[in-house]
């Protein structure tokens, strides 16, 4: 055997970041390093730039909800495969990976329980899991929940965090955006309050259903939202779009969100408009 | 002579060229060879049409000499008054709305528009409405409700505009508030889906209580190009990601997304665009007829409920 071979291998580089894995966090934005328990106690926004960085389902759930009062519904609701979606890897296997890595069943949990004491109805959605995309299991458990809230007459909250419809369902997809939307029109008929809270990303089919059918809509700081992803319009009119653009503050300016607040105000806020319209 | 032939369409042109020089050389249509010729045409015709890929219906739907939306306002119904603009901002000409007569009935029409010719394409903005073309489609749609005239809705759009202005404006809300308010409309609405129904910017006006559509028109929730550059990271996929995606008439009957598929005419509806349009004023006839019958709370009911059940999901023990 030679004694100078060329290695077989190549250097993997992430192992830098790795020694700084459980002590400390990069802000995605501004890329100042973090100490991870005040990036906790901080609810995931940067104290730098105020950048909010996406929270998980329950992470949300835990920062909304009272403690202790948070009942999780339609649980056992998991995508099928209608249209035998292969693209490489079949559309299951994808979904079964994505439930390793969030320890979610879909892209939406939904709920109820207490926030600062009003019985409300929740869905969380949770970019995680396949982009926060919405298929059949994510248009069913929100109907349900709409018709739950319906039932039980609850304020309704919706958090949405979505890149749009997953199209590995197709046009069954599609028709999701149909579904929610008719579901918010009768629940609105008997009088329900709807909340919409946008969170970044949302986009595309969620966008142009539930997203911004809210009674209130309120919008965390910054988020991108809109109905077009930014990349396709810039591939549409060629030419880069200004900072800003589809920001939360942008929809405020423009008249499609009624509030934007920061993380740590969200709760609250969304409280005191409960307390306007049901009374505390 | 038609000027455009598709590439899978390539053995057919060349066929029709042959009959046509020879028709030119011949006194008389009698020659038995001629003859022989037209009915190997048809018999060409018939087979490939009968055994189209998603893709190649794709290729269909948008072919640039089928028949588009103003050519069923004039040639469908018996007269058309067109009104316009959302008043809120503009009139946006990608979308056509107005009042049409058809047979014994008095409707209102709203159709996407692509347009013809380059000029005109430009003014129509190639079909992709602005959230103010929904708006005012909306507005056609209340006018409807409140003077109890059914709605027909034609669907031929490669998507509503992914531009600025349209995000300025709220596409998606635009988008949302059809979807909302179509859902509970007390009135009759059919929609038609002509050529391409593409994504949100179709559903738009298509929550219906009959969803019809031709035989070689697809509707789907991205279009096979961009989805293949999403998943595959390159648009020339096309031909996998239609495959993938189920896009064509007998799948979304099977998914119950519409309710009838109408027959083109052979050699696809851009061949004989009047016979097209005849077959589609007969099934809205029909289905007209079936419509007012049904009281509106019912239909509203069975509408809801339509939409409500759309979906395949997986429930565990």
């Amino acid at each position: 055997m030679a004694w100078f071979v060329k290695p077989q291998y190549t250097i993997k580089k992430s192992a830098t970041i790795k020694q700084n894995e459980g002590l400390w966090t990069k802000c995605p934005e501004c890329h100042s390093i973090i100490y991870n328990q005040d990036w906790e106690n901080n609810l995931h926004v940067c104290p730098h730039c105020g950048f909010h960085d996406k929270l998980n389902a329950f992470e949300r759930i835990q920062m909304l909800i009272d403690p202790g009062t948070f009942v999780e519904t339609f649980n056992n609701i998991v995508s099928a495969d209608p249209l035998n979606f292969n693209d490489g890897t079949p559309y299951i296997e994808k979904v079964k990976n994505a439930m390793l890595k969030t320890n979610l069943k879909d892209a939406v949990v939904t709920g109820y329980g207490k926030l600062e004491g009003h019985m409300i109805e929740l869905a969380v959605m949770d970019f995680n899991f396949l982009g926060g995309s919405m298929g059949s299991v994510v248009g069913e458990k929100i109907t349900l929940a709409i018709e739950n809230a319906t039932k039980h007459k609850r304020p309704l909250v919706i958090v949405c965090a979505s890149g749009g419809a997953r199209m590995h369902e197709g046009i069954l997809s599609l028709m999701q955006m149909a579904k929610t939307s008719a579901a918010l029109k009768r629940f609105s008929d008997e009088g329900g309050l709807y909340i919409a809270v946008l969170t970044n990303p949302t986009t595309g089919g969620v966008t142009a259903s539930f997203a911004m059918l809210g009674d209130v809509i309120i919008a965390e700081k910054k988020a991108l939202i809109g109905f077009a992803g930014p990349r396709v319009i810039e591939q549409t009119i060629k030419q880069k779009l200004p900072p800003g653009f589809q920001s939360a503050e942008f929809l405020l300016e423009h008249g499609f969100v009624d509030i934007v607040v920061e993380r740590k105000d969200l709760k609250s806020t969304i409280a005191r408009v409960i307390s306007y319209i049901k009374g505390k | 002579m038609r000027k455009y032939y598709l590439e899978f369409e390539k053995p057919i042109q060349m066929m029709e060229e042959k009959i046509a020089e020879l028709k030119k050389h011949l006194d008389s249509d009698f020659s038995v060879e001629l003859r022989e010729m037209e009915r190997k045409l048809q018999y060409m015709l018939e087979m490939t049409y009968k055994n189209l890929t998603p893709w190649q219906i794709s290729l269909v739907a948008r072919h640039p000499e089928r028949p588009i939306f103003s050519d069923y306002r004039d040639k469908l119904f018996d007269d058309f008054l067109e009104i316009h603009g959302d008043r809120n901002f503009r009139d946006d000409p990608a979308i056509i709305t107005g009042f049409a007569t058809l047979g014994n009935y008095r409707c209102v029409v709203i159709g996407e528009e692509k347009g013809k010719g380059t000029k005109d394409k430009l003014y129509r903005n190639f079909g992709m409405p602005q959230p103010e073309g929904y708006r005012k489609a909306l507005r056609a749609m209340k006018l409807a409700e409140k003077f109890g005239l059914p709605v027909l809705t034609f669907v031929d759009t490669a998507g509503a505009y992914p531009g600025m202005e349209g995000e300025e404006r709220g596409q998606g809300e635009a988008i949302a508030r059809n979807l909302f308010e179509m859902s509970a409309l007390k009135t009759q609405i059919i929609a038609t889906v002509i050529g391409e129904g593409g994504s949100g910017g179709a559903l738009a006006i298509a929550v219906a209580d009959r969803v019809l559509m031709l035989e070689n028109a697809i509707y789907s929730v991205i279009s096979p190009e961009s989805c293949a550059s999403i998943l595959w990271r390159d648009a020339s996929k096309g031909p996998r990601a239609a495959e993938a995606l189920k896009l064509t008439a007998p799948e979304l009957l099977k998914f119950g997304v519409i309710d009838e598929i109408l027959p083109e005419p052979i050699g696809g509806a851009h061949r004989q665009p009047e016979e097209t349009i005849a077959i589609v004023r007969k099934a809205l006839l029909r289905h007209l007829d079936e419509l007012v019958r049904i009281s509106i709370p019912k239909l509203v009911q069975a509408r809801y409920q339509r939409f409500r059940g759309l979906g395949v999901v997986q429930v565990q023990d």
